[in-house]
């Protein structure tokens, strides 16, 4: 276990910080020469008595650039606090940073240059989940450590990867169970963009709605990617008069989504929606005004006001800059990190397959969502939470639902 | 009728009325300026997309100054303004670094634009960021204008459409009753014959060019009120654009005008009653089906080949 305390050390003062350091370094030579390299590196992966190799490979070119700079900087920022507090086992962590460029095949192509070339001891990575699809077979084939972020439609599992995003039925089951309980909701009208993502989302969505809910959907819809006109969409909407709008619209289309259902007077005063796919990342885009009023399912918002989520906030915006803001996505992507330092530290090694036994059954207490557990299908076990969005492009936590876990084949809902 | 009452389904076909006059001005909007540039000049602009762009981050540029020094409620006017100079600025000059070294060679401008367009992306993601922004509009664009209760107009759609027809009647004049657009016209016609009655075709293609790029830029500053804006925005438009120009005829703004309202009234009424997606491609299907049987498009222009 980790012979540093995250809390103590941030809660340091300025002339404590350099005193903190020089123990940090000290105790962090004994810690590497605790653990000799030949010892906790077996298979010839990049650690040496002092560093690390750690890659991170998101898209910081091209479309998906948008969603995947705040995931980069979370893992940086998770990265160098774990260096300032003397690294995993001793050890520095080195980043290797590599551009997946919005681009399947490239995603696939660096991932084999960070395992075989490189030899990074684990990667940060991916978003979509066509980038995950694509680098998933480099990982199995050179055994390699992917620690994924987003929420995606579950239906995977692979020893070679953690998941610190939700899968969907963490995200779907509670925040309907909820705003059909809380709006007495019995009609839905369910919309998303055209990919696998909301087309598994709304097939989970549809078989509750039916099924459990004993509600009605009055209408599906699938928007194709990047489409921003929805005058049709929304006449069919009013037509309809649904109790609930539930929605996974994404990219420029999510935007002229929200500007279009506002300008045509739909807005929450008169229609209640439940969106999975409006993070604070996205409002900045769609803009507070025409998403004030409306519901988020996450597990994560930056507004939580807890004290591990203040620390972390206030660390994002002092690195990243007081405007940045911090998304579901964001907040799990820290997280990859601090649970691959965890796991080494079980494990006693770097060796992946002894990390990937090692991490099972963790709890990382300092998350700023909160607690969340590592299960033994390599997802975790989270809360998820609704919010209300303001005018100001913050949401109001006004849900909390007990422990989710994870279930990545939902029996029943396929 | 299918369980609706006949109040729903008038106020419905109003709203849906609307809905496809407003996809109209859009396309058209998206449209003109590309008419001018593929349809004049022959040159295929694939960074027309970015040239949109511009003009939207410089309203959204705009908004943020106007939020600051407390004139929202009337800054689109000078964004619009600024939109324009500023893209017609950069049209005119990658017309004269790139374009015009490439008259000769049409494929070649498409490649050439194509990488003008990654450049520009880039660009922006470096400027600007990565992620999307969104201009602070005016209060009085908000929300929708309501003749009856059940009936909601949206202002937004509204503005879009009055700067279609304003921009457009502007292409018209210009185009067809101004000096300028009179030396543009022969040139097109018959460039060594219009060079030679002493009109400098080098400078006509420059500020065509231009003159296409600013008009995107307008294009640009109108769709931040219904759209947002990131790096990538121009490539949603692009396809679009392309398909107006080519179906209505390359070379004639009626051809533009008549394409883009057909387009825009198919696709409303096939997305009504056809899911989204398939309403697209519905529409896209006849569109290939109609430039098989008329590849000059619907209003070919009389050319002395």
């Amino acid at each position: 276990m980790s012979t540093f305390n995250r809390r103590s050390f941030m809660k340091a003062g300025g002339a404590l910080v350099g005193a903190l350091l020089a123990v940090g370094v000290i105790s962090s030579h004994a810690l590497a020469a605790d653990y000799p390299t030949a010892k906790v590196n077996t298979t010839g992966l990049a650690v040496t008595d002092t560093t690390v190799k750690v890659g991170i490979l998101h898209s910081a070119t091209g479309t998906m650039a948008i969603s995947e700079t705040g995931s980069i900087q979370a893992e940086k920022l998770a990265i160098e606090q774990i260096n300032a507090m003397g690294g995993i086992l001793g050890r520095k962590i080195e980043v290797i940073q590599e551009d997946g460029a919005s681009d399947w095949p490239t995603f696939a192509e660096k991932s084999k240059k960070l395992l075989v070339k490189d030899k990074v001891a684990a990667v940060m990575g991916c978003w979509t989940s066509a980038s995950r699809k694509a680098a998933l077979p480099v990982f199995e084939k050179e055994n390699g450590l992917l620690f994924y972020p987003t929420f995606y439609e579950g239906l995977e599992q692979s020893k070679n990867v953690f998941y610190t995003g939700q899968e969907a039925t963490q995200q779907i089951l509670a925040g309907l169970d909820w705003i059909a309980k809380e709006k007495k909701a019995k009609t839905f009208y369910l919309i998303g963009s055209d990919y696998i993502w909301p087309r598994t989302s709304m097939k989970i969505a549809r078989k509750h709605i039916e099924k459990v809910l004993k509600g009605t959907v009055v209408g599906e819809e699938y928007i194709a990617l990047g489409d921003t006109q929805f005058g049709s969409v929304i006449n069919k909407i009013k037509l309809k008069k649904p109790d609930v709008i539930y929605a996974a619209v994404v990219g420029g289309s999510n935007v002229a989504w929200f500007k279009q259902l506002n300008a045509a007077g739909l807005n929450s005063s008169k229609q209640t929606m439940l969106t999975i796919s409006v993070t604070e990342d996205e409002v900045l885009g769609i803009g507070g005004e025409n998403l004030a009023g409306f519901y988020s399912a996450m597990k994560y918002f930056q507004s939580q006001d807890n004290p591990e989520n203040k620390k972390f906030v206030a660390a994002f915006k002092k690195k990243w800059g007081d405007k940045s803001v911090i998304g579901d996505v964001t907040q799990a992507a820290y997280l990859g990190p601090w649970l691959y330092k965890a796991a080494v530290e079980r494990a006693g090694s770097f060796d992946v397959d002894k990390v990937q036994a090692a991490l099972p059954g963790y709890v990382f207490k300092d998350a700023p969502e909160g607690p969340v557990t590592v299960e033994a299908n390599h997802h975790l076990t989270t809360k998820l939470r609704i919010g209300q969005w303001g005018k100001d492009g913050q949401a109001k936590v006004v849900y909390t639902s007990d422990y989710i876990k994870p279930d990545p084949f939902p029996k029943g809902y396929q | 009728m299918f369980g609706y009452s006949m109040a729903d389904i008038g106020n419905i076909v109003v709203m849906q009325g609307f809905s496809g006059l407003s996809m109209f001005t859009v396309l058209l909007l998206m449209a003109l300026g590309l008419a001018i540039i593929f349809g004049q000049m022959g040159v295929i602009n694939m960074a027309h997309g970015e040239f949109m762009a511009i003009g939207a981050y410089t309203t959204v540029m705009i908004s943020k100054l106007a939020a600051n020094y407390g004139f929202v409620n009337y800054y689109f006017v000078f964004a619009i303004v600024i939109a324009f100079a500023l893209a017609f600025a950069v049209g005119y000059f990658i017309e004269f670094i790139m374009i015009r070294h490439l008259y000769k060679r049409p494929l070649d401008t498409l490649l050439a634009t194509w990488g003008l367009s990654l450049v520009m992306q880039q660009i922006f993601r470096s400027t600007f960021g990565a992620k999307e922004v969104s201009a602070e509009l005016p209060e009085w664009m908000l929300g929708s204008f309501k003749p009856t209760p059940d009936i909601d107009i949206p202002i937004n759609g509204v503005f879009v459409m009055f700067l279609a027809i304003i921009v457009t009647a502007g292409v018209y004049l210009f185009m067809f009753r101004s000096r300028w657009g009179l030396r543009v016209r022969a040139t097109v016609q018959n460039r060594v014959m219009a060079g030679a009655v002493g009109i400098n075709t080098a400078k006509v293609d420059r500020m065509t060019f231009a003159l296409g790029c600013g008009i995107a830029g307008i294009a640009g500053a109108a769709f931040t009120t219904i759209a947002s804006t990131g790096p990538t925005t121009g490539t949603l438009y692009i396809v679009d654009s392309f398909m107006v120009v080519v179906f209505g005829g390359a070379a004639s703004l009626m051809g533009t005008i008549a394409s883009a309202f057909g387009i825009a009234q198919a696709q409303s009424i096939l997305q009504f009653f056809m899911t989204s997606s398939m309403g697209k491609v519905s529409t896209l299907l006849v569109i290939v089906g109609i430039l098989m049987m008329k590849p000059e498009g619907l209003f070919a222009s009389k050319l002395r080949k």
